[in-house]
C-alpha cells in the first residue's frame, strides 16, 4: 500500500465502506417499517489519538465514502472504525511513513 | 496509489448481501479532471458527457467509484469454486485480465449453441450451468459483480457488437422496439433519446441513452444495476408495462442500443445520477 508522505504534506484519506444504510423511513411489502440500520459513527485515530470523527445521519446514502485531509508530521498508523445501528464494528488500518 | 485491501471474507456467495467490504486510500492531494473527448466518438456521446463534474469525478477515481465494491466481489467469485463440476471460472479461463479482455465489448451477440442472441448476463448463466451451478438471478449481487468484473476487462476498448448475419433479426427487433410508442404516455425510446437528446426533461438533460457504461452505479439506485433494470425503469416512466428480465425483446433492445454506440469506450462500472 502507498505508505509514504513528505513531512508537512497534506494527504487525503479516502475511505469507502459497503453498507446498505437503511434509513428507517421505508416500508416493506407488508407495510411494516424496515428498522433503521445505518453506520452512525466513523472515527479515525492516528497513533491512538483521534484525528477525525463523524456522526452519520439517515439521509446519508448507501456505501458511504468519507474523505478528509491530514497534515503529516510524523510516522504512524491510522486506525479507522465504523459502527452501525446493530452494534457491528468494522475496522481497518493503514500505516504511513514520513520521509 | 490507492489501497483496497482484499478484506472480502471467503464468504459463501449467498452471504454477500450481509458482507461488508471496505477499504482505505491514502493519496497525496490531486485533482481529477474528466477527459470528455475520450467519451465522444463522432456524434455519439456517452452518458459520461451528460453527467455532472462531481459524478464524473466519482467515476474517474477507481477508489471513490462505488462500482468497485462489486468488482472486488466479482474477482472473488471468478476464483471461487462452485457447482457440481468442482470448478471456478478461473479453472478454465485462468486470469480474467487476459482471457476476458475485449469479451465484454462484443455482447450481446449471436450464440450458436443457444440459437439466438444472448447478452453477457445470459452467457454467465450458461457458463454457470456448465459448471453444474445454478445461474444467478438477474440483479443479484453475484450476477452484477461478475458482469461488472468481466466488462472491466474491456474498459476503454470500443464497443463492437455485430448487427449483421445471424444477429440481424434481433437487431431489427430491437430497433423496432426502440421506435415503437408504448404505454399510457404513448412514447417511444427514440423520442427522448434521439429526437430530444441534449434537451431538458424537467431538470434533467436527456442523454443519447448509450449503454457503454453498464452495469452502472446509479446514485438514485444506490447500487449497481444492469441495463435491463434501466429499460424497466424507462418503461415505467412512460407508464408502460416493464418486460421481465432476460426477455428476448429486451436482449434485442440491448443489442440495438449497443450497436448505436459502437466505437464508444466500455466504461463499466460507470457512475450516473
Amino acid at each position: 500500500m502507498p505508505t509514504t508522505a513528505k513531512k508537512g504534506d497534506i494527504i487525503d484519506i479516502k475511505t469507502l465502506i459497503s453498507h446498505p444504510m437503511v434509513s428507517g423511513q421505508a416500508k416493506d411489502a407488508a407495510g411494516k417499517i424496515i428498522p433503521r440500520d445505518i453506520i452512525n459513527t466513523f472515527t479515525c485515530t492516528f497513533n491512538g489519538k483521534q484525528v477525525f470523527a463523524m456522526k452519520l445521519e439517515p439521509a446519508i446514502s448507501a456505501n458511504p465514502f468519507i474523505s478528509f485531509p491530514v497534515k503529516m508530521t510524523q510516522d504512524g498508523t491510522f486506525d479507522f472504525q465504523w459502527v452501525d445501528d446493530n452494534g457491528q464494528v468494522y475496522k481497518d488500518s493503514a500505516k504511513v511513513t514520513v520521509t | 496509489m490507492s489501497l483496497r485491501p482484499g478484506v472480502l471474507p471467503a464468504a459463501a456467495a449467498t452471504a454477500f448481501a450481509l458482507t461488508m467490504v471496505f477499504g482505505i486510500a491514502l493519496l497525496v492531494r490531486s485533482q481529477t479532471q474528466g477527459d470528455l473527448g475520450k467519451y465522444t466518438v463522432g456524434n455519439k456521446k456517452s452518458g459520461y458527457v451528460y453527467a455532472t463534474p462531481q459524478t464524473r469525478a466519482m467515476q474517474d477515481d477507481d477508489f471513490q467509484n462505488p462500482g468497485f465494491l462489486w468488482i472486488d466481489k466479482g474477482k472473488a467469485l471468478w476464483n471461487s469454486v462452485d457447482g457440481g463440476a468442482g470448478k471456478s471460472c478461473a479453472s478454465c479461463h485462468n486470469a480474467a485480465e487476459i482471457s476476458m479482455k475485449g469479451v465484454g465489448a462484443s455482447y450481446p451477440k449471436y450464440d450458436a449453441k443457444a440459437g439466438h442472441v444472448i447478452d453477457i448476463e445470459q452467457r454467465i448463466g450458461m457458463e454457470r450451468e456448465r459448471m453444474g451451478a445454478a445461474p444467478w438471478a438477474w440483479e443479484s449481487e453475484q450476477l452484477l459483480a461478475m458482469t461488472a468484473y468481466l466488462k472491466l476487462q474491456s474498459r476503454g476498448m470500443p464497443v463492437d457488437v455485430s448487427s449483421d448475419g445471424p444477429a440481424h433479426g434481433a437487431w431489427q427487433q430491437g430497433k423496432t422496439f426502440y421506435e415503437t410508442r408504448r404505454g399510457q404516455l404513448d412514447m417511444a425510446c427514440a423520442q427522448c433519446h434521439v429526437q430530444n437528446n441534449n434537451r431538458k426533461l424537467r431538470t434533467e438533460t436527456l442523454s443519447q441513452g448509450q449503454t457503454n457504461g453498464f452495469p452502472t452505479y446509479r446514485l438514485s439506485w444506490q447500487t449497481l444495476g444492469s441495463v435491463q433494470r434501466r429499460f424497466r425503469e424507462c418503461n415505467e416512466q412512460i407508464r408502460a408495462e416493464p418486460l421481465p428480465y432476460g426477455s428476448p425483446q429486451y436482449v434485442a433492445l440491448e443489442l440495438y442500443l449497443a450497436s448505436t454506440g459502437n466505437g464508444l469506450p466500455v466504461e463499466a462500472p460507470s457512475v450516473r445520477k
